[in-house]
């Protein structure tokens, strides 16, 4: 009785929410939904004929969904997924509430396509049995939150044995290039369904692996792993120096990306086709979520069985239209100005970002946003890790604003920045305006916000009326 | 009381910077640097992983930050044939600077949360004890080694338990963890070497530990007494007075 009733008791109480102006009514809802039906999720993802894919990664995850629900979408997948980005247990289960309310048989073909906090993954693959996982990459990211890399590699471990347990074949779908999630997939036995992504294209290569490198020695052995090269934080064709451990042979690759500051072309080999995306993502951590979208859809196609194979173009020009998530290379329209919001929250996102950034004609102006509210992390050292280095040379204006502003300009001035170049604003309101105002017409603001600051931007441009209400985003 | 001389320059022995950086440790490095440039000296940086040897006549800064329990695992087990060299180093005046992870392997032993012990460099007389659960969070401790009650802010985020033996605290806890959430006290420290929790990292926002370290390391190199000449930290207050206000004092 008290199931039967659970989801309208939710759904009120998001609706509620939503009036009431707090955090979108996203995730209440599905807080209420578990407490008064702890087997929502099971029961209601046991309804998706074409079973559930669930998505997690430090970085990469938002946009991956994005990814992989238009894929879907274009293969005929009626599609239920958790797309404001409440990737918690609860936001799986408020994303599940639309089909607790359907009596109805759901059409052939749905699919549920979740975005997972890495710290969830764990409880939201126990309840929701996915046919297919896809695992992007770990990096250190809210040491105050997540604990060490460690803890979260064996947790996912431990998610992974259960996983194989379970009834019904899963697919794991997994990036190869990073050494510490390789080594973990292959522990788990040769007999769980793998297909492995990462990157190919030599050219893209680092000098070196970032400083704020997770994987620098053998899982196995402990001797030092070699990276040639390395492509992205840990991420690369890496071999320990020792033992035979060593990446994975890919199923789907990067064959190519060269990305300027506002797309690319990713061309991908997927087992013996070619395809080729042209994308508004830019970067190669896009052109990663795109290979692993990539993998998730075969993934979900091959559980269905076309008899002719999954139509890979129809993929690709689906991917090829997916709009950045919001503060994910978002571009917004300021006048004559224009802003690109590159979400900033761990080290090597934040160096992606700035190799993202340094892809456009100099010189660059930056608005850096710094919060240590619970869902940034409240300890603030990391900003130390990220190479700005780069940045500071390019920078024509660096405009520091947050509630730790003020770490952050230590941080500049202890890498040689030009402080007459970095300017504190402690306002965000005014602190656009600095940045906005100090750019020339025509040029880009780049602003790299951690989560807060950037739900704290996206309320000031919507009182300018630049942006919609991000709840209403679909 | 000795001028310092555009020409010194700072010994600066880093250890195992590639896998014990997990708090930011190399933020703590850059002040050590930009400190000594600001002044017109340079900081010399030799860095040290497993299988070096160190001479420990040849450095007169050491450094040792924190890392992942598998990282400190290997470290451990490598600082044994370290260890007698940076005791030499520390009996003879050189600085030392021992953050997060490092005071644990600066002390007897750590014993894990596995229940493994690990030996460590025994220069601090202290020893520690993983426990079920993590001390967080931002901390403010006082400290009366750069002048009378000086206040020291940062982050802590450690599963060990410091117990401390014949060795004076680092400070005691204004607010926040220290050691081991029951005595009060935060790091350790003995002659020029200072073990400590704080984090964020430590240096940048309590400019005045790092010229202590810096004064106590080139008084080793150059004999004397040195007094550093003032810098504006005007940046480094300000970031300070905001960590405060973290754990509840006013700005």
């Amino acid at each position: 009785m008290l199931a039967a009733v659970a989801p309208t008791v939710a759904r009120a109480v998001g609706s509620l929410s939503r009036r009431l102006g707090r955090g979108g009514g996203t995730t209440l809802p599905g807080v209420v939904l578990l407490r008064l039906d702890p087997d929502a999720i099971e029961r209601s993802a046991g309804r998706l004929d074409a079973g559930s894919v669930v998505i997690s990664a430090t970085n990469g995850k938002t946009t991956t969904t994005r990814l992989v629900v238009d894929a879907a979408k274009a293969l005929g997948y009626s599609v239920t997924t958790n797309r404001a980005g409440s990737n918690l247990e609860r936001g799986v289960a408020a994303a599940l509430l639309d089909l607790g309310r359907r009596r109805a048989e759901l059409p052939v073909g749905s699919l549920g396509v979740f975005e997972v906090d890495e710290a969830a993954l764990d409880a939201v693959v126990s309840k929701a049995h996915p046919r297919v996982i896809v695992l992007m990459n770990l990096f250190r990211d809210q040491l105050d939150r997540f604990g060490e890399l460690e803890t979260l590699l064996e947790r996912w471990r431990q998610m992974l044995t259960n996983a194989r347990a379970q009834p019904g074949p899963v697919t794991v779908v997994a990036n190869a290039d990073d050494p510490n999630l390789a080594e973990l997939v292959r522990s788990i036995g040769n007999d769980i369904d793998v297909i492995w992504f990462g990157c190919n294209d030599a050219t893209v290569g680092l000098d070196a692996v970032a400083h704020a490198s997770d994987a620098t020695t053998c899982r196995r052995c402990d001797h030092p792993i070699r990276h040639d090269p390395a492509y992205l934080g840990h991420l690369g064709a890496w071999a320990c120096t020792n033992c035979e451990a060593q990446r994975p042979p890919l199923d789907i690759e990067i064959v190519s990306a060269s990305s300027t500051a506002t797309g690319q072309t990713v061309k991908v080999r997927a087992g013996e086709q070619h395809i080729v995306v042209a994308t508004p993502l830019a970067g190669l951590h896009n052109a990663y979520n795109i290979v692993a979208a990539v993998g998730a859809a075969l993934a979900v196609d091959k559980r269905r069985g076309p008899a002719d194979g999954t139509s890979l173009s129809t993929v690709a020009t689906a991917l090829g239209r997916t709009q950045p998530a919001f503060g994910r290379g978002e571009r917004v329209a300021i006048g004559t100005r224009e802003l690109s919001i590159l979400l900033a929250k761990n080290p090597t996102g934040v160096n992606q970002n700035i190799r993202t950034v340094l892809a456009a004609p100099d010189p660059v102006h930056i608005l850096a946003m710094l919060n240590d509210r619970t869902a940034d992390g409240r300890d603030v050292s990391w900003v130390w890790d990220v190479d700005w280095e780069p940045l500071i040379e390019r920078a024509q204006r660096l405009t520091l604003t947050g509630d730790r502003a003020g770490d952050l300009a230590l941080r500049m001035k202890y890498a040689s920045a030009d402080m007459s170049r970095v300017v504190v604003v402690d306002e965000a309101d005014a602190a656009l305006d600095d940045a906005l105002g100090k750019a020339p017409d025509n040029a880009t603001v780049h602003v790299l916000p951690t989560y807060t600051a950037m739900l704290d931007l996206r309320t000031i441009l919507t009182g300018r009326g630049l942006v919609a209400d991000q709840w209403d985003e679909t | 009381m000795n001028p310092t001389l555009p020409s010194h320059t700072v010994r600066l022995c880093h250890l195992y910077p590639e896998r014990m950086n997990i708090y930011a440790d190399r933020g703590n490095i850059a002040v050590f640097a930009n400190r000594l440039k600001w002044r017109g000296m340079s900081l010399e940086i030799r860095e040290f992983t497993l299988g070096d040897s160190v001479d420990p006549s040849d450095h007169d800064l050491y450094y040792l930050g924190g890392g992942q329990d598998r990282d400190q695992d290997l470290v451990a087990g490598d600082l044994a044939h370290k260890a007698d060299a940076l005791r030499a180093g520390a009996d003879d005046g050189a600085a030392q600077l021992y953050v997060c992870g490092g005071i644990q392997l600066a002390g007897h032993r750590y014993q894990t949360a596995s229940g493994e012990s690990l030996a460590g460099v025994g220069v601090l007389d202290l020893e520690t004890v993983a426990g079920s659960t993590r001390l967080v969070g931002d901390i403010a401790i006082s400290t009366d080694l750069c002048g009378p009650s000086v206040e020291v802010v940062g982050y802590e985020n450690h599963a060990g338990r410091t117990h401390l033996g014949d060795v004076s605290p680092f400070g005691q806890v204004i607010s926040g963890h220290g050691n081991n959430d029951a005595d009060k006290t935060e790091g350790a420290t003995r002659d020029r070497v200072i073990g400590t929790y704080l984090h964020g990292p430590l240096l940048p926002k309590n400019p005045q530990i790092a010229d202590l370290l810096l004064s106590w390391a080139l008084e080793h190199r150059y004999g004397g007494r040195v007094e550093l000449a003032p810098l504006d930290d005007t940046l480094e207050k300000s970031a300070h007075a905001v960590a405060r206000t973290r754990v509840g004092l006013d700005r």
